[in-house]
This record gives structure tokens, C-alpha cells and sequence, in this order.
């Protein structure tokens, strides 16, 4: 039995101190916007927040995680979807398929959070999961067109 | 409508992300279940369905794996529909809706770009058959001829006797006349559209940017339990026994289940439980034969596949190729090759069941859901009509998805275990690398004959490898020749057409199957004979002292499509004008899946050799464009699906497995190494092409001869990552 703070909410989750963050958020917590790609800290599909940094949550025991941590999916990133770089991936049409963008998303968030102007290079150092529809033009530009909106 | 999915697709629209009531509507009440019908609208005819508050629900045949397909197909109903594109809804039927209603909304088989342009002309239809009706029941309430009343954004309208009405009000009365003659119905000019062909916003963005999109591994049923498997890892090789015993006391397992010949799977209360019992089992396997294959047996059968003589080979001919080229002032010659390659869809292979003893049900993400159904139902040992299936948005497809359904069996096969028990089966990455329908490996052999001029004069193609139609479907071939592997390098015009003129001619294929199953990837063999007939292009130009760009144009005054878009791409990319220093471009022109695609690539390989894309151009005449942003995407998804198999992608065999297990060792593209992609779209409005496929076929090689340019040497095989280029 392990507390979680998700979301601002604590929760009490039935889970084995091994079982990666991921599955517990999609398993036990039932949120499934954070999704599984790889299991192997790869392609980042299950990117959370963890104290306002991104992490990729397949590779976290949740176990290693206590109370007083603040986790944050997708699902809470913004209640009204209008985070600005929501904003900017609607105005861009970034998804196609869709199933990467929660991690997309939570990736982006978390660079213009620490680095409000970020150049290319930024975006490419900090935007490094996975898509497989091959959405990243629009990414790059979606980033730049949030990081406008937040100036 | 089927107030089932009705209710599926509501739940997944609120987000609320809890279990969707699949069951919900039986327990209604029976008025409350009549206001769900009203609510639910009237359907005009099989396409078009309208509610009260004046929204149009279009119906859509075709799945939705991100290639926009359900916005494309939406704007060529509603252009003829004439109704407000901001009221504008979608919704997907089941395949068992399409059987009960004798398949009224055609095949829904998702694959080989065909959505739009096979669909095209019935979808179009019922959005103009739905509009007559809409207005001819206007016309009967205000009592006044058809021909006198207008439509604009749903809002009908008489002039003479100033009413108006909108397509709400009439839906109902409009449902219940006759359809018209099909002979009256007659399609706007493309010229005209005004909401097809053009870059309308996609309809199914909202929910992919806070998680409350439900995709099929997302799905939660009352009462579900999960499952993984694990097949034989050597194509072919049987179970033979594990140890249940080994798994005693492991928190959640229910039990360990024989899934098939070759796969066993444990089932357990949550996914995560089953997964790791799973690698926990001790498992024994008859590998089989295949397990002394590798990649180098199989290279070797290839090889000589490319020299063998005695057999039977597809292809076609033109004068005589062999003789001219032994005759010719200049010989060049060629073999090249290309890898397996796995598709590796972002979403895992995935699949939900419940079998009860009659009647199966699946929730699947599939390409094919009437594949599905005949999958399931087949699985279950039930009649077709005894079964569903809810499609789900795929999380990517690329053709993995499509007519095998192996994932959608063993959801079947292992729920038929726990009657009435819905089972969710989740795939591991690892296992979805190891037990793919790969992009089927093969090599080519490529001699010319050029003459003083410089001029070729004669030209032979042997492609030696393994054969989808082989594995996926024999009857697709004809006395031992299969065709389908020579996409791209047909004579007849129309589909996959050879761009060029070559008066002695010789392209042949010699079938070389091995044990690895194989089957359509994103552009399927357009990709590898691309490459081959692209790359020795340059290879010839360079040996007649041509420029590649001129070298093909002189080739292409018979296939004016062909040569425009080349041009198109060469405009835009500046062909021949001065570039940085260290930058070099390569061309590439292809045609497939019924379009016309060029690219012309730039970019840099350093000391070390390694190669850095900066920029890729290209063109495409796919006909009609009904949404250029949406092509544009495709484009750039293209690019990145088709850099990653440049770059990286190869699946290897040793010991009759797969070797590359996860993205650690079969790598994906990444954004830091996305070119800047530049999309020209040179629509020619005289035909209906695809969209999603025909790009990849020039990624490829334009990028190989812009390597060629940047170091001199002709690049032969992929991925470059194990090549020394510098
Ligand atoms: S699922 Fe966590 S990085 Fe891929
Ligand atoms: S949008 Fe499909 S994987 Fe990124």
C-alpha cells in the first residue's frame, strides 16, 4: 500500500513497491492518458511530472516515491485543456495519431516551465521522445508558438 | 445509430476515463431509451445522420490511425452535403453493423491510401443524396417546387416567399422519403469546393491533448482481467510446457493459459501482475527448423535468387535489355539491399474479449475491423454474426494492423478461457518487435548499357526476395510470378507506373520466401524498389556524365506526370543552384498507390561520417487534394518514418529470432534529427490518389544519392548506421 500525491489528489494504491509509476497511474490510480511505449525509459509515451520535472514513469518503482511527491499527468496538467502549449498543439494540429502527444505534451510543458524562450537547440536537447506518426516539425513549432503566447 | 457505441464513444468523449458502460443502455428505462433515439437524430441515409440542434453526423467507414482519414472523408460528404462545418460530428459504426445492414457503408478495410480515393465517390454521393432529401422536405412543408429552394451552412431557404428553416427542423421528415435516383445526383466540380480542399482543422484533436482520449489499451471493462503472452521466439517453433507451479503465491495471477501452438499467457488482475509472472514463467519450446536461420543464410538465398535462371519470374520486357547492354560503349552495374524492418506502432498490438458460449465481442485498434470480426469470430468457433467489434482509434497502424488479426485471435483464444470474463491483452514492446509481419527483406541486381551520347540504352532489374502475397495471400499469385513485389516498376499506367522510357528493358523478380513472416509496411515495396531504381539512376548518370536531375528528365518525355512533379521538387529545392559549403542534394522521383512523388534531399556527412539531413522538398500529385494540411503532415510523417529505416531501421535474425528487441536497438528518429520538410502539392484534378504511402518511397533515396554526391561512393545498403560513410 503506497500514498500518492497525483494530480493534487492523494490516493492510497494497492500495488508492490517494484511496480513502475506507470502502470500504477494507469492501473491503480486509473488515469490512462499516460501511456506505455516502451517499459525501458525510451520513448518517453509515459512522461509525467514528478516536483515540476518530467520523468519517464515506466522506469520509477513506485516504491521510490513518498507522499510529500508531486506527480502530475497529463490529466492535470490543466483543467480546461488551455495549458499554452495545448493551446499551440491545437493551433498547429501536432497529432496525428495522438498516442506519443500526452508525453509530448508533458515534455514541452516542463522545458518552457524552466526556459520560457527556448531555441531550437533547447527544443532539440529537451524534446527527445518518441513519435512514431513523425509529428516533430509541428512540435518544434508548437513549442516556439506556446513559448510566444507565454511572453 | 447503435446506442452500444453511441454510449462507448460519449464515455470516451467526456473523458471521464472510468469504465465505459458497454452495457449502460440495456438497463435504461424504456422512455428514457426513446429519448436517446430522438436525441440521437435521423438518419437520412446511411452516411448521414441529423439531430435536432442541427448537428450532422457523418458516418466513417475507414479507421483512424492518425492519417486524417476521418476529417478528409467528413469534408467530401459535407461539401455535398452543404450543412455548417462547425456542427459537424463523426462516428464509426461496428463491423457487425455494416454485416447486419449487408455491408451499406462498403469495405471498411483501412490500407494502401485507399480511404479517400476508393471512397470518394459514394461518400460524396451520400452527402448530395442526403441534401436533396433535406431540401425536398423543406420544399413539401412550405408546399412550393424543389428547384426553389436554397442551402447555405444547413439553413434552407425560399427567396420568393422569404421562409427559411434549417436542416434540424426537416431531418425527420426528410428520413422518411424516398432516396433519389442515382442517376440525378450530380457532384459539385472540384474546382468549386469550398470545404474539401481545404485545410480544414482535424476533428479529433481535442482529446489527444488531455489524456481523455481512449485508445483500445486504455479500455476498461467491469469485472476485466488482463492478460500477456509470449510466443515461441523462433518463427514457426511450438510450446511445448511451462511451470505453473513456479508462479505460486505471485500477488493477482489467475492462472497461466495455452493461448495457441506456439503462445502461452498469464492472466491476472492487473496487466502489470500478468507481465512480470510472465517473465517469471519457465517456458519450454520445440524451436523447429527455423531456428538455424540468420541473416546470413537468408542473404545468401537471396543472392542467388538474383543470378538463378530456369525458374519463374514476374515482370515484363521491352526489346532487348541483356543484349544491349553486353553491347553498349559503358557497362554499370549494381547490387543493392535491404533489411527486414518492423513497424513498431507507438500503441502496442492490443486487444480486449469476451466470449460467452454464443457470442464474441472484441474492442480492438485495427485497420480492418470486418477482418477482426472474421478473426474473432473464427477464434470463438461462432458464426460471423454472432460476434462485434468496437473499434478504437489505433495508436499508429502502417499496415501492422490490417488483414492478420493475430493479436485479436489471442485476446479471443485466451477470453474463451473465462467464459463471460472480459480479457485485455496487452503485447510488450519486446514482443511486438519479436513477433511482427515485417517489411519483407530483399536484394537487387542492376546492370545498364549507356552509349557514346551518354544515352541509356538499355536496362535490367532482378529483384530477389520474399514475397508478402507468399505469406499473406497466395492466390495474388499468378503461375509462381508475384507482381506485387515489382510495386513501382509496373509498365501498366495508373497505380505504380515506371517513370521512364527505356528502349531495351528488363525487370524481373525471383521469389526467395524464408521462415520470417512478412507483410505491408507504410508504402510496402515501393520503399526497397524505390531505393533500387533510384539510387542506380544516379549511379548510371554519374557513369554518362550527366547531371541526375537531367539524366532522368531526358528519360520522362512519356510520363508527364512523373517528370512534373520531379520538376516541382527541383524548382522548389533550387536544384543546381549554389549551396553551403559541405551541403549536398539528391533526387528521387516514384510513383505508387495510384500518386506521384519526388524529393530532393540535402544534407551533410561529416569527417566522422556521420550524415546529418537538413532539408527535404517534396512533391506530390496526388490528384485531388481534399485537405492540404493533413497532406502536409503526411508528408512530414513520411519523412521521419522513412528516415528511421534510412538511418537505423533493420530487424535481424540469429538463431531463427529476432535480434533488435525495443528502441533501444531498433532506434526511431528522433525531433533533433527531423529535417526541415517542405511539402509542394501539385494537385492535377484528373484522378484520385493516395496520400499516406507514396511519399516514403523517395525518402530513401534521395537521401543515399545526396550521400553519393557528399562523398563520391554510390550507398547500396541500409541503414546507413552500419555503414562507413566517411
Ligand atoms: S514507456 Fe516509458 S519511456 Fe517508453
Ligand atoms: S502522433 Fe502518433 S506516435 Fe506521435
Amino acid at each position: 500500500m503506497a500514498k500518492l500525491n497525483v494530480n493534487g489528489r492523494m490516493r492510497n494504491v494497492q500495488a508492490e513497491a517494484d511496480t513502475p509509476l506507470l502502470w500504477v497511474i494507469r492501473e491503480q490510480v486509473g488515469l490512462t492518458g499516460t501511456k506505455y511505449g516502451c517499459g525501458v525509459a525510451q520513448c518517453g509515451a509515459c512522461s509525467v511530472h514528478i516536483n515540476g520535472e518530467v520523468r519517464r514513469s515506466c522506469s520509477i518503482p513506485v516504491g521510490t516515491l513518498k507522499a510529500s511527491d508531486k506527480i502530475v499527468t497529463i490529466e492535470g496538467l490543466s483543467a480546461t485543456s488551455s495549458h499554452p502549449v495545448q493551446e499551440a498543439w491545437a493551433a498547429l494540429d501536432v497529432p496525428q495519431c495522438g498516442y506519443c502527444q500526452s508525453g509530448q505534451i508533458m515534455a514541452a510543458a516542463a522545458l518552457l516551465k524552466k526556459n520560457p524562450k527556448p531555441t531550437d537547440k533547447d527544443i532539440d536537447e529537451a524534446m527527445t521522445n518518441i513519435c512514431r506518426c513523425g509529428t516533430y516539425q509541428r512540435i518544434r513549432a508548437a513549442v516556439h508558438l506556446a513559448a510566444g503566447k507565454r511572453a | 445509430m447503435n446506442r452500444r457505441k453511441f454510449i462507448l464513444r460519449s464515455a470516451a468523449a467526456a473523458g471521464g476515463g472510468l469504465a465505459l458502460g458497454f452495457n449502460l443502455p440495456f438497463s435504461l428505462s424504456s422512455a428514457a431509451a426513446a429519448q436517446t433515439a430522438a436525441a440521437a437524430g435521423a438518419e437520412i441515409n446511411a452516411w448521414v445522420v441529423v439531430k435536432p440542434n442541427d448537428t450532422c453526423v457523418i458516418r466513417i467507414a475507414r479507421s483512424e490511425m492518425g492519417q486524417g482519414t476521418i476529417t478528409g472523408l467528413a469534408q467530401l460528404v459535407v461539401e455535398e452535403l452543404e450543412c455548417d462545418w462547425k456542427k459537424v460530428a463523426t462516428e464509426q459504426f461496428t463491423a457487425g453493423q455494416n454485416l447486419a445492414r449487408k455491408r451499406v457503408w462498403g469495405e471498411m478495410s483501412t490500407g494502401g491510401s485507399r480511404g479517400i480515393r476508393i471512397s470518394q465517390d459514394y461518400v460524396r454521393r451520400g452527402g448530395a443524396a442526403a441534401r436533396m432529401m433535406l431540401l425536398q422536405a423543406a420544399a413539401d412543408e412550405w408546399n412550393v417546387p424543389v428547384g426553389e429552394v436554397t442551402v447555405a451552412n444547413g439553413v434552407i431557404t425560399h427567396a420568393a416567399s422569404q421562409r427559411s428553416t434549417t436542416y434540424g427542423r426537416v431531418a425527420g421528415a426528410a428520413a422518411r422519403l424516398t432516396p433519389p435516383d442515382p442517376k440525378t445526383i450530380q457532384l459539385r466540380d472540384p474546382k468549386e469546393w469550398k470545404i474539401a480542399g481545404r485545410p480544414m482543422k482535424r476533428l479529433d484533436t481535442a482529446d489527444k491533448l488531455n489524456g481523455a482520449k481512449i485508445y483500445s489499451i486504455d479500455l476498461k471493462l467491469p469485472g476485466m482481467l488482463h492478460a500477456a503472452v509470449k510466443a515461441c521466439p523462433v518463427f514457426g517453433g511450438k510450446l511445448v510446457s511451462y511451470d505453473e507451479s513456479k508462479l505460486s503465491g505471485r500477488p493477482g495471477v489467475h492462472r497461466v493459459v495455452k493461448v495457441n501452438d506456439s503462445t502461452v499467457g498469464v492472466v491476472a488482475n492487473t496487466w502489470w501482475r500478468a507481465k512480470t509472472a510472465l517473465d517469471a514463467l519457465p517456458i519450454v519450446w520445440d524451436e523447429g527448423a527455423g531456428a538455424t536461420q540468420s541473416s546470413a543464410t537468408i542473404a545468401a538465398r537471396l543472392k542467388e535468387g538474383l543470378t538463378a535462371s530456369g525458374e519463374p519470374l514476374a515482370g515484363w520486357q521491352e526489346g532487348d535489355a541483356l543484349k544491349a547492354i553486353e553491347g553498349a560503349a559503358k557497362k554499370v552495374e549494381a547490387v543493392y539491399s535491404t533489411p527486414f524492418l518492423a513497424h513498431a506502432t507507438m500503441e502496442p498490438m492490443n486487444a480486449t474479449a469476451k466470449v460467452t458460449p454464443d457470442r464474441v465481442e472484441v474492442w480492438v485498434p485495427t485497420q480492418n475491423a470486418e477482418a477482426s470480426l472474421a478473426a474473432a469470430t473464427e477464434e470463438a468457433g461462432l458464426p460471423l454474426d454472432r460476434g462485434e467489434v468496437y473499434k478504437l482509434d489505433l495508436g499508429g497502424g502502417f499496415g501492422r494492423r490490417g488483414g492478420t488479426q493475430d493479436y485479436t485471435r489471442q485476446a479471443v483464444a485466451i477470453a474463451k478461457q473465462f467464459p463471460g470474463v472480459p480479457v485485455k491483452l496487452i503485447w510488450t514492446r519486446e514482443e511486438d518487435q519479436a513477433h511482427d509481419f515485417y517489411r519483407p527483406i530483399s536484394q537487387c541486381k542492376l546492370s545498364a548499357g549507356v552509349d557514346e551520347s551518354g544515352k541509356l540504352v538499355g536496362l535490367h532489374i532482378r529483384v530477389s526476395g520474399q514475397s508478402i502475397n507468399a505469406f499473406l495471400n497466395p492466390q495474388g499469385i499468378k503461375d509462381g510470378k508475384d507482381m506485387r513485389q515489382l510495386q513501382g516498376l509496373s509498365k501498366e499506367p495508373g497505380d505504380a507506373q515506371f517513370g521512364y522510357t527505356v528502349p531495351n528493358l528488363l525487370i524481373e523478380y525471383a521469389m526467395r520466401n524464408t521462415h520470417v513472416p512478412v507483410g505491408p509496411w507504410r508504402g510496402v515495396n515501393t520503399n526497397q524498389n524505390g531505393v533500387y531504381l533510384e539510387c542506380f539512376m544516379d549511379e548510371v548518370a554519374r557513369a554518362a556524365g550527366q547531371d541526375p536531375l537531367e539524366f532522368r528528365r531526358a528519360l520522362m518525355a512519356n510520363h508527364p506526370k512523373h517528370l512534373a512533379v520531379l520538376n516541382a521538387a527541383a524548382d522548389k529545392a533550387g536544384w543546381g543552384k549554389p549551396l553551403p559549403a559541405g551541403v549536398h542534394r539528391g533526387i528521387a522521383q516514384f510513383m505508387g498507390y495510384g500518386s506521384y512523388s519526388a524529393a530532393v534531399a540535402e544534407l551533410s556527412v561529416s569527417d566522422k561520417g556521420q550524415v546529418r539531413v537538413h532539408r527535404m522538398v517534396l512533391a506530390l500529385n496526388c490528384g485531388h487534394a481534399v485537405n492540404p494540411d493533413q497532406i502536409a503532415a503526411q508528408v512530414e510523417g513520411s519523412v521521419a518514418y522513412g528516415l528511421t529505416a534510412t538511418l537505423y531501421g533493420e530487424c535481424s535474425v540469429e538463431n531463427g529470432r529476432m535480434v533488435e528487441s525495443n528502441f533501444h536497438d531498433y532506434p526511431i528518429l528522433r525531433l533533433a534529427e527531423m529535417p526541415k520538410v517542405e511539402t509542394v502539392i501539385v494537385p492535377s484534378y484528373d484522378f484520385w490518389g493516395g496520400v499516406g504511402e507514396p511519399t516514403i518511397s523517395v525518402v530513401a533515396p534521395s537521401v543515399m544519392n545526396a550521400i553519393y554526391a557528399a562523398t563520391g561512393k554510390p550507398v547500396r545498403s541500409l541503414p546507413l548506421k552500419k555503414l562507413t560513410l566517411a
